[in-house]
């Protein structure tokens, strides 16, 4: 059907502008490469040493944290795109042309796939040198990137609801610190989820960060997976369906500021 | 009219935001390959109607057929056959020039290799060769709006929409992007184009819709609007000020209110009609003996037009334009 492979192609132009940006402005590459590496240095050296996590070694314990975390943020670069996008016009023009409705977020969000994979090979790559070790099959390995990127890719959604939604590109970004951090603080990613109070504990359990914080314990360290990986990988589907159904709603109906 | 031969056809077209009514009823209609201006100051309604026409937002009550298509119905073929330039430079910064012509060509799914000489066939036109792999954030802004336009056309639109095209940019620009627009048009296509400025809308429109608070004032060509609306006048310069109640005495059959002073000292009579009012004029002035510098009918401007229908000068609605150019109550 010509439809969709036009929907495809049209995808296809975006994710190749949003990714051009990124070489063309490399302002943004600092948070794919640096932030990364400063966070697990900075985890590693200096909280490392106070944290006690029975039966890991703090950096075993932290990556697999710290790189959902950063995967949950990898796809602010879709929320800044989107809102600046919409203060300039240029969705105006998108939506006047006979494109497919989806097309600019998914090429977005496809776009923030690629930058995920670059962020993870850097975390992994520091992680090695700082002292961490994968204690797991190869195979189990990679289902736990690929677990990363299916997490980041829902995330991405989450962000392109908020891009669309916020009145500017920095709000867009302040959500991320509002919304996003306390997630990921309060889950098992940093700390041991037993050594909070208990009304954090409650909250840290359900929390869907932590749950897959534990998968990708069980899949890079090799601890107890329950239905851990199962859940991780549900939740990223959920969370992926449900924040696009309301973003493509969004933007069909986007209204220029 | 038959509505086959229009290009833009609107009936009714109501839109509200809330509490504010942006449009509150509106009828438009242009033929094809004609130019219908839509005047009006900021916040008139003239964006909201754009954004219908574009399928850009659903009006609330009302239809309208572009290109023989309805805009809510239709809206997917439609687009295929508008271009949209927008009062922002609606284009990437971190492309350039080239590859921002090129992706719009991909979007509008035109054939393979198509996109690239489309690109360069555009920016030639547009004088933006030199600048074609330069990234747009190092443009001006006139070249901005130049690549803007340039991007409204890439697939040739047998319509197009321009709301505010020159807001902001320097004269030489304006008049550029003026002569793009002529040259547009005597191709052959459709322009609905908004603008504050009279004489943007005197070159350009065919008709001319004057619309305020979401409401259409009045609708015709220039020169009618200016007939109906804006008035004949006689100015009259007189050898001997002091007989300025004499002349009006004498002129009063023919005028149509009592005379006002121009600032050059000059008299000023509304008149209700052209022909023959100057030789009739002189004739009653001189019977009366009263000697004549100078005389002249005064064609009414698209101004005069404008403060009679809006109650504002059209300088004093222009305030706003340097203001962002936010219409519609920022919905």
């Amino acid at each position: 059907m010509s439809g969709f492979r036009d929907s495809v192609s049209d995808t296809l132009v975006l994710a190749r502008r949003s990714l051009m940006r990124i070489q063309r402005a490399p302002d943004l590459l600092v948070s794919f490469t640096v932030q990364p590496i400063m966070f697990v240095l900075l985890f590693v050296y200096v909280f490392g040493g106070a944290i006690s996590t029975p039966g890991y070694d703090y950096v075993d314990f932290l990556i697999p944290g710290i790189v959902v975390q950063t995967m949950a943020f990898g796809g602010f670069v879709t929320a800044l795109g989107l809102s600046e996008d919409l203060k300039k016009g240029l969705v105006d023009r998108f939506r006047s042309l006979p494109m497919s409705r989806g097309a600019v977020l998914a090429g977005r969000t496809l776009a923030d796939i690629a930058t995920n994979t670059v962020s993870l090979a850097i975390m992994i790559a520091v992680g090695l040198v700082a002292g961490f070790s994968f204690g797991a099959p190869v195979t189990d390995v990679a289902a736990g990137i690929g677990l990363m990127l299916l997490f980041g890719y829902a995330f991405s959604w989450v962000f392109a609801f908020v891009g669309l939604v916020s009145s500017s590109p920095e709000s867009s970004q302040a959500f991320g610190f509002i919304v996003i951090f306390p997630l990921t603080f309060i889950s098992s990613a940093f700390v041991p989820v037993d050594s909070m109070p208990m009304i954090l504990q409650a909250f840290a359990e359900v929390n869907p960060i932590t749950v897959t914080v534990d998968a990708m314990r069980a899949l890079w360290l090799g601890a107890p997976a329950g239905d851990n990986v199962w859940q991780a990988a549900l939740w990223a589907i959920g969370i992926a369906a449900f924040f696009a159904a309301l973003s493509v709603n969004r933007y069909k109906r986007a209204v220029t500021r | 009219m038959s509505s086959d031969a229009a290009a833009i056809e609107a009936s009714g077209l109501r839109k509200s935001y809330g509490k504010v009514v942006a449009l509150d009823g509106v009828d438009l209609h242009a033929p094809a390959g004609t130019v219908l201006g839509l005047l009006g100051p900021n916040g008139a309604g003239k964006t909201t109607a754009v954004r219908i026409l574009a399928t850009l937002l659903r009006a609330d009550s009302g239809s309208a057929r572009v290109a023989g298509l309805d805009v809510a119905a239709d809206a997917a073929a439609l687009r295929a056959k508008i271009g949209l330039a927008g009062q922002y430079a609606a284009v990437d910064e971190n492309l350039s020039g080239a590859e921002n012509l090129e992706m719009v060509g991909r979007l509008y799914h035109l054939p393979r290799g198509e996109p690239s000489t489309r690109a360069a066939e555009l920016l030639e036109r547009f004088g933006l060769s030199d600048a074609a792999d330069r990234l747009v954030r190092t443009y001006s802004g006139g070249m901005r709006r130049r690549l803007d336009l340039a991007a409204a056309l890439v697939a040739r639109p047998p319509v197009l929409f321009l709301d505010e095209p020159t807001t902001g940019l320097d004269p030489r620009s304006r008049i550029d992007l003026w002569e793009t627009i002529e040259d547009r048009v005597s191709q052959g296509t459709t322009v609905l184009l908004t603008t504050q400025y009279l004489d943007e809308a005197d070159r350009l429109a065919d008709r001319i819709a004057v619309i305020d608070h979401g409401r259409l004032l009045a609708e015709g060509s220039s020169d009618e609007l200016k007939d109906r609306f804006g008035g004949e006048r006689l100015d009259l310069t007189l050898e001997d000020r002091d007989q300025a109640e004499a002349a009006t005495a004498a002129l009063a059959p023919l005028a149509t209110e009592p005379p006002s002073v121009l600032p050059s000292g000059a008299l000023c009579f509304p008149v209700a009609r052209r022909q023959g009012t100057i030789a009739a004029a002189v004739r009653r002035l001189d019977e009366a003996g009263i000697g004549i510098d100078d005389v002249a009918m005064h064609r009414p401007t698209l101004d005069d037009v404008f403060l009679s229908l809006t109650g504002r000068a059209a300088s004093e609605a222009e305030n706003g334009a340097d203001a962002p150019p936010e219409e519609d109550g920022g919905a």
